[in-house]
């Protein structure tokens, strides 16, 4: 299994280090074929291991590589660990990776940079596999960082238009906070259980302290609030979809940004420790999920509306992980990733079709454009909304009832999110392909095209998944369901008590009358035409002006800060003192002016003759 | 095998090339040949010397290839040479630092004069890391001052004088502390074993001094370091000197000269005074965390490239110093190899600079603009060195910083708190420079420029294959760097500083 294994990530890395090396020799189509190729060839590696894996006594295995740094007692390896948790996470990344690297072959083409796009897409799939299939933390840390500095450079695609380049940089620096997290929960972890390694960490964890153990939860908890776009770290989200849409489905909603979720998972038996840093973990989650839901239900350009539903369903899935639910966050990670994914695929579609347009205003009428788009649309569009028997309805009811299980105020707030996901995927829907059509504008009166099949496709694989995803798991199926697969790995997990058959049952109910009330909600809105409905708000259209909050008191008393270091500090006090200094010198010593004539050839001699004396001065001494 | 010869060699070969160009000054095309040569056998002898270095020969410490000769008994003065885990790293980034300059920064005008230069500073500084003898140390590192000086103001800016004077005189007032600090030391020890005069470091680290001679001690031999790398507040002459430069020159001022500091810091001042360095800690970790900070806020509002890699310089040459005075080995080990990372990561900032100044005349931020689109890989360039300075995972800059950071947080966690926001801010200044400079759409001479030529991109693939190879396999350094950074821990230990 170990050979297989290697396999997953050196795949994609002998990608992109052929596209690198290759250049501007391979034209359009081949690059893109390539890369396509070594990911669909790693996700086959997948499926073995996996199979390999099922079929081991023992479900883990840790692969060494080579030593990586060792200095003392500091000791890390380059090493993957493959368990349950790790398989699951490279099975759906490499599939999805796989589906929209093709669907990029389509949409991509044309493009200046059409290779370049391909070389950070391979480097971002080995990046984000590394990330899950490290033994370590520091090793993590190696993809967590890849995945952030390809995201940087995909969103900055199009570095020549200054909001792309912007939002790149913004999304690098909010990581970059989270990361001070990650870092600090390193450093508590070496310095309290000698190790780095997860399993010598878990091994150790009786020496962590509760008070050492709730502050590496929080730090973990500030890592993913920066990865997975969480309170309060969650704003570069949304302008990341500057970013090419494909980059926008892979990176910024199925795979990188749920990294935070599976950092947490990873460091279930450490989160075991700390019941108050969990409490902290839901209540951000579930903080997070209702308010970027609120915003996603005023936003103008489609992109927009669909990354804030990302961060309103990470939110769920850190809910999930502070109530303890790590199978049912990965539940709704996995299910999440085919119904996101299929959705801003649809919505790229969507744009390929119109010329570029991303305003929902601009649209309307499309269904019958684009036959293969509206249909899987739909079905992304109820997926996600949580109508049964979509895999939606399955995962987020998961989420549900560990939530109420959990804590009773947490569970409304999920449920009210849930009311408004519905509400503002509805109005996505209407406002795109119902209604009249106002994009002739844009599009000159032509009639929207329907896209390539190397687009279509993946669309139509997405939707399948989407109907059949919740097989993984079914509420009344415990042994071959995910949960029963990747529970092991988080060792004794905190006591919940399991929701009785009658519960699950009614708050099943529960949740599909949420969802048919915010259906039908957005439905009678929005489906009016005469006169044009506004029913959005200035408030949640700017973000609860989140943006303009640290910019007053971070960015601005930091850039004052830096002007003043710049303009009075250095040259005035710093410098200021230093001249003054050499100016007194000067002063009092008018009568060798003769030697201060600023001439180095003087001050050499000067030297030479100094050091004679000194040497003149040793010798009288000696003797 | 071993044999001190190696080390002899690496002062004798620049100085055969100096010689060699002097005789046949009139043939102004061969400099540039002769000068390049020079340097890459000066590499070869060094990486010999990274090869054959032994760590464990007995009764030594970690020093090998050590070799003694007393030039003049009565004043102390001795050919004295080793070389530890520590300079081996310093040895070797100083040969390829100057074989990269001098083929990456040709200066045309006055050539011979130009590689003589070049070929003298090398000299002096190879002089000052191989040196085992504390006077002897001292000539070599005032030695770098003359070559220095004549770089910056025959080849530099148009504001090269006031530089060059600047730096001249600001770190020449500097090495006063040190030589007096020596020759204090120097004489309480003939005081105390009597016989001759003598400063050799080995005999010297045995000098039993009072704790208070020590801390003066410390300091005289820190502000001298402090200015020479330099640490906050004693920093206002390089940025302009950085700028004011040749590229050349700023390359080996900031790669190497810079480095001269802070080894001096780790090997003379906390390895001969390691007792005072408790009392110390506290103010020198402070500045070294305002200088994180303070680099930072500067290079942000920088309105130039230079100045913009001068000021992160002071935030890395924070980071060293951190590393350094922390007592913890993890913390010191990541210094060694900061200094030797920041040489490499600098010089391929500068020579980068250098790149971009031969095509737009100009290194101003204003007036540069979206050259990824005309120059991609150049940007692709500056870009691996920028994550690299950044800290990027996988990069040879990330390790370095890591472990300075680890070891420095299980000493002293709140400086360690405080210095860890340092990596947030040098991709803020970083990625907003990139921005500038290289994103947005090329308009005017920037949309027209060329890319790096092959010849280019092959002059640098070194410093790029150090910052991607050291980030994935750098025990070969570590392996080195340690045992040595071990044994001035061992005498740090006993004060309770450690753990």
């Amino acid at each position: 299994m170990a050979h297989v294994a290697v396999l997953i990530p050196l795949l994609p890395l002998v990608g992109f280090l052929i596209l690198i090396t290759m250049g501007n020799q391979i034209k359009e189509p081949t690059s893109g074929w390539i890369a396509t190729s070594v990911v669909g060839a790693s996700f086959i590696a997948t499926v073995i291991a996996f199979v390999l894996l099922l079929h081991r006594h023992s479900r883990e295995a840790t692969v060494n590589l080579f030593s990586w740094i060792r200095v003392g007692n500091f000791h890390v390896h380059v090493a993957l660990l493959l368990d349950p948790l790790s398989i699951t996470m490279c099975l759906f990344v490499t599939g999805i990776s796989a589906l929209i690297h093709l669907y990029s072959i389509g949409y991509m083409h044309g493009e200046k940079d059409f290779n370049k796009f391909f070389i950070y897409l391979n480097l971002f799939v080995f990046s984000m596999l590394v990330l899950v299939l490290a033994n370590s933390l520091l090793f993590t840390f190696v993809g967590w960082e890849g995945v952030g500095v390809c995201s940087y450079w995909l969103v900055s695609y199009y570095f020549e238009k200054p909001a792309a380049a912007s939002a790149g940089k913004k999304a690098f620096i909010y990581n970059r906070v989270g990361d001070l997290g990650l870092l600090f929960a390193m450093f508590l972890l070496f310095h309290h259980t000698g190790s780095l390694t997860y399993l010598t960490i878990f091994s150790h964890t009786s020496s962590l302290s509760p008070t050492t153990a709730t502050l590496v939860v929080l730090s973990l908890l500030l890592a993913a609030a920066g990865k997975s776009a969480q309170i309060p770290l969650f704003n570069w989200l949304p302008d990341a979809m500057e970013g090419p849409t494909p980059v926008s489905a892979l990176i910024h909603a199925a795979t990188m940004v749920t990294a935070g979720v599976y950092l947490l998972c990873r460091m279930g038996p450490v989160l075991a420790l700390s019941s108050s840093g969990r409490l902290t973990i839901a209540i951000i989650g579930a903080a997070t999920a209702l308010v970027a839901a609120t915003i996603a239900t005023s936003q103008r350009d489609i992109k927009k509306v669909l990354a804030f539903s990302t961060v309103s369903q990470i939110g769920y899935m850190i809910l999930a992980v502070g109530c303890g639910a790590y199978s049912a966050a990965i539940f709704l990670m996995v299910a999440h990733a085919f119904f996101k994914a299929l959705l801003f695929l649809g919505s790229g579609s969507v744009i390929h079709s119109l010329n570029g347009e991303q305003d929902l205003h601009l649209m309307g009428g499309l269904r019958k454009y684009l036959p293969l788009t509206f249909p899987t649309f739909l079905i992304g569009w109820l997926t996600i909304s949580g109508i049964p028997p979509f895999a939606g309805f399955w995962a987020k009811g998961d989420v549900l009832v560990n939530a109420f299980e959990y804590n009773k105020a947490l569970w409304v707030v999920g449920l009210l999110t849930a009311v408004l996901t519905a509400y503002y995927m509805s109005r996505l829907f209407v406002l795109t392909f119902r209604g009249t059509e106002r994009f002739r504008g844009i599009t000159h009166d032509h009639d929207p095209h329907e896209s390539p099949w190397v687009m279509t496709a993946p669309l139509v694989i997405l939707a399948v998944l989407s109907v059949l995803g919740g097989v993984l798991g079914l509420p009344w199926i415990h042994v071959s369901s995910i949960e029963g697969f990747i529970n092991p790995v988080f060792g004794a997990l905190p006591a919940l008590s399991h929701a009785s058959t009658t519960v699950q049952w009614s708050l099943g109910i529960v949740d599909v009358i949420a969802a048919v009330f915010g259906l039908l909600a957005a439905f009678t809105l929005w489906r009016r035409t005469e006169p044009w409905p506004r029913y959005e708000s200035s408030f949640l259209y700017h973000v609860w002006h989140w943006d303009d909050f640290y910019d007053a008191t971070i960015g601005r008393p930091l850039t004052a800060f830096a002007d003043f270091s710049s303009d009075v500090i250095e040259p005035d006090v710093i410098d200021g003192a230093v001249m003054g200094t050499a100016v007194s010198v000067r002063k009092s010593s008018e009568g060798l002016r003769k030697l201060q004539d600023g001439l180095v050839r003087h001050y050499a001699v000067a030297m030479v003759l100094g050091i004679a004396v000194i040497v003149l001065f040793l010798v009288g001494r000696v003797w | 095998m071993h044999s001190s010869l190696w080390l002899t060699a690496l002062l004798v070969v620049p100085l055969l090339g100096m010689a060699l160009l002097i005789a046949f000054r009139k043939v102004t095309k061969g400099a540039y040949i002769v000068g390049v040569a020079t340097a890459a056998v000066e590499l070869a002898i060094s990486l010999v010397v990274l090869f054959l270095y032994n760590s464990g020969i007995k009764g030594a410490g970690t020093f090998d290839f050590a070799y003694r000769l007393i030039v003049a008994a009565p004043f102390g003065l001795a050919y004295d040479v080793a070389v530890s885990g520590i300079s081996i790293v310093m040895i070797v980034l100083t040969a390829i630092v100057v074989v990269v300059a001098l083929l990456g920064a040709r200066e045309t005008k006055h050539e011979v004069a130009f590689v003589c230069w070049m070929l003298f500073l090398l000299m002096a500084t190879m002089g000052a890391f191989v040196s085992h003898d504390l006077l002897e140390f001292f000539l070599f590192f005032e030695l770098t001052l003359v070559p220095s000086y004549f770089l910056i103001a025959q080849w530099g800016g148009p504001e090269r004088a006031r530089a060059a004077l600047k730096f001249f005189i600001y770190t020449f007032f500097g090495s006063g502390f040190l030589l007096v600090g020596i020759l204090y030391l120097g004489f309480a020890h003939l005081h105390q074993a009597g016989g001759d005069l003598n400063f050799s470091y080995g005999i010297l680290s045995g000098t039993s001094l009072s704790h208070g001679t020590e801390v003066w001690l410390f300091i005289a031999f820190a502000i001298s370091f402090a200015i020479k790398s330099p640490i906050f507040p004693f920093h206002t002459w390089s940025p302009i000197a950085y700028a004011e430069a040749p590229t050349s020159g700023s390359m080996v001022l900031s790669a190497l000269l810079a480095k001269l500091g802070t080894y001096g810091l780790l090997v003379f001042a906390v390895g001969l005074f390691p007792l005072a360095l408790h009392t110390i800690q506290p103010y020198v970790l402070t500045l070294a965390v305002i200088g994180i900070l303070y680099g930072s806020a500067l290079a942000a509002v920088s309105k130039d490239m230079k100045r913009l890699v001068a000021y992160s310089s002071l935030a890395q040459v924070g980071f060293i110093t951190l590393g350094t005075v922390t007592g913890s080995k993890l913390a010191m080990v990541g210094a060694v190899l900061l200094m030797f990372n920041h040489g490499v990561i600098t010089a391929a900032f500068f020579l980068i600079i250098g790149y971009i100044e031969k095509r737009r005349g100009s290194y101003l931020l204003a007036d540069l603009k979206g050259l990824q689109g005309p120059a991609p890989v150049l940007a692709a360039l500056f870009t691996v060195v920028m994550l690299a300075s950044i800290g990027l995972p996988g990069l040879s800059g990330f390790i370095s910083e890591f472990l300075i950071l680890l070891g420095t947080f299980g000493t002293h966690q709140w400086w360690g708190i405080v210095a860890t926001t340092g990596v947030l801010f040098s991709a803020l200044y970083l990625l907003w420079a990139y921005q500038q400079v290289f994103q947005g759409k090329a308009e005017g001479p920037n949309a027209t420029i060329k890319d790096v030529s092959g010849r280019e991109r092959l002059i640098i693939l070194p410093l790029i294959m150090l910052i991607v190879g050291l980030g994935v396999f750098p025990q070969p350094l570590l392996n080195r760097i340690t045992p040595s950074v071990q044994q001035i821990v061992v005498h740090v230990a006993p004060t309770g500083v450690s753990k």
